[in-house]
């Protein structure tokens, strides 16, 4: 089985995010970095479905130099290789992301490709779906629970109100969920050998493309801050009843939510 | 401009975020249609008229009874190749996400997801999306058509407009599909998360897996319940159930944070609800400085006293 991990380097989700002086970026000097969460979720279901199965886990990722970090503990967790993709100076939105995913791995041996359903910076939900799309896959998003067996899968994913079953053919594109397993601790032992595994960086005209064939299509204008919401009221009262008598009462009569 | 809304439906029943984005479509486009896809839902789909759908395009097919992403983005795109709209706007539920994202792919269009305002610069959309978990709003150009949005569930505010729309029906060309619904388990009748007007939701004071109360307020309140990271991880409540920056983003009317203390990854998923109440023993906790009301106490005496007095008061 091979298995390809769809994989990007976010900042961690604790991070205060500031914006830079462009107004159209953040600031990232002294942001911690990590793998996106619904990522390591992707690599270490990649590592069962192997250990499983048999094959090799590739990590394919669209990014700066940096990046490679992210990729390298994907890699101390399990992962046999890695290919970064790095576009430079060129912006690229999701579709532009998807386009250079796609291009990567069109060439590859490929059963299956696992990602993240979004990643928790951009919080665009496009990417898997899109790389599915382009490689003519099936795909689905949101997967609590997977099963491979006669070149099928079966998998659970979570929708409004509940859950759905559905099943594809191999080759196809899942996107994580939180639930469908616990990803594991990179081991001192597995950090060493990360540092051996092969890691490939491309460029954009490695794979065939330009800056023109995955130019964004969506451009960011401004970022901004949220209104800091003007909270910190406290009920007082002698007892319980009284403060929860005074919350409903504010809560219809003030707040008119209730 | 024509603006096309791609309805979704469960049952014929549609989701209020349908409603919503044809109001938002109105502040957008002269003309706005509605497409439905389903099985059997040409007579649900006339209902669509009330919130200003010039014209209902029915696409009804056996096959398209159980969304799945591969037929409904190949029906979908084939009508929106007719209809030629400017902009295509979705509910961004965990369905609507899904395909407007293989759409826009399929299109070559440009696409924003889960946004919080859509409108028209000129000729060119522009939307605004929260990034980092609601930590930053974005404000983007899509440029070029359609322009492919989904609007986040419970921010926009649906008001009727009655038009005549008329309902069409319209062939669907299902195509290649290899995607099969083999079961559902739906819960009827359960609100969720992002839909639901009220939240009360349980974190790490919950102490255990016993949410009984938290539910019956939610109960007396018709809330969906909650939770933050610390109740998901400890097992607590599934992982469907956590609002935050790895979990839903909500915004409800009013959100109830029961016993969480409101770390960072938390508030981003809940401040933009209208009306936040905190109940923490621990008056130090952050939840309280973005709480239009706190109440400091033990939520296993404060949360059973406020449900009675809720069932008192409606």
């Amino acid at each position: 089985m091979e298995i390809l991990v769809l994989l990007k380097q976010v900042p961690a989700t604790e991070s205060m995010i500031a914006i830079a002086g462009d107004g159209v970026s953040i600031k990232t000097d002294g942001l911690k970095y990590v793998i996106n969460p619904y990522d390591e979720i992707a690599v270490e279901e990649a590592l069962k479905i192997r250990e499983d199965q048999g094959g090799a886990v590739t990590v394919v990722t669209v990014g700066p130099a940096k990046a490679t970090e992210a990729m390298r503990t994907a890699m101390a967790m399990g992962a046999d290789k890695g290919i970064l993709i790095d576009p430079g100076d060129t912006v690229c939105d999701g579709l532009s992301v998807a386009k250079i995913l796609a291009a990567a791995v069109k060439e590859m041996p490929c059963d299956l490709i696992v990602a993240g359903h979004r990643a928790v910076d951009d919080d665009n939900f496009q990417v898997g779906p899109a790389v599915a799309e382009l490689l003519g896959l099936p795909n689905i998003s949101m997967v609590v629970k997977e099963e491979i067996s006669d070149g099928k899968i079966s998998w659970t994913c979570t929708v409004e109100g509940g859950t759905t079953e559905v099943e594809a053919p191999l080759p196809a594109l899942i996107s994580t969920q939180r639930g469908l397993n616990e990803p594991r601790y990179a081991s001192l032992p597995g950090i060493m050998k990360a540092k051996k595994k092969p890691l490939e960086t491309k460029s954009l005209a490695d794979i065939g493309l330009d800056a023109d064939s995955v130019a964004a299509k969506v451009v960011v204008k401004g970022l901004r801050v949220p209104a800091e919401r003007q909270g910190g009221r406290l009920i007082e009262g002698d007892s319980v009843q009284t403060k929860v008598a005074e919350l409903v009462k504010l809560l219809k009569e003030e707040a008119k939510v209730i | 401009m024509t603006v096309l809304v791609i309805a979704e439906q469960v049952d014929g029943v549609f989701r209020k975020v349908t409603f919503e984005a044809l109001t938002a479509a109105r502040t957008l486009g002269s003309e706005v249609h509605a497409l439905v896809l389903g099985s059997g839902i040409e007579a649900a789909a006339a209902e669509l008229g009330a919130y200003g759908a010039a014209k209902i395009l029915v696409a009804d097919d056996d096959a398209l009874a159980d969304y799945t992403v591969d037929a409904y983005t190949n029906v979908a795109a084939d009508i929106i190749g007719q209809v030629n709209p400017a902009a295509v706007i979705i509910g961004a539920t965990t369905q609507g996400k899904e395909f407007s994202a293989r759409l826009s792919a399929r299109l070559d269009a440009p696409m924003a997801s889960d946004c919080i305002a859509v409108k028209l610069e000129g000729d060119q959309v522009v939307a605004s999306r929260s990034m980092y978990g609601g930590k930053i709003i974005a404000d983007v150009v899509l440029t070029g058509t359609p322009a492919v949005v989904s609007l986040r569930p419970n921010t926009f505010t649906a008001e009727q407009a009655p038009s005549d729309g008329a309902v069409e029906k319209v062939a669907a060309k299902i195509g290649d599909a290899r995607t099969r619904v083999k079961g559902k388990q739906l819960e009827s009748g359960k609100i969720d998360l992002t839909e639901a007007e009220i939240v009360v939701s349980g974190g790490r004071g919950m102490g255990g897996e016993d949410f009984s109360s938290i539910e019956a307020l939610a109960d007396a309140l018709g809330a969906a319940v909650g939770a933050s990271r610390s109740a998901v991880d400890e097992g607590w409540r599934p992982a469907s159930d956590q609002v935050g920056q790895t979990g839903k983003t909500v915004s409800p009317n009013l959100y109830i944070a029961c016993g969480i203390s409101g770390a960072i990854q938390h508030l981003a998923g809940m401040s933009s609800s209208k009306v936040i109440v905190a109940i923490n023993k621990d008056p130090e906790a952050p939840i309280f400085s973005k709480a239009d009301y706190g109440i400091v106490g033990d939520l296993f005496e404060v949360v059973p006293a406020v449900t009675e007095e809720i069932k008192k008061n409606l």
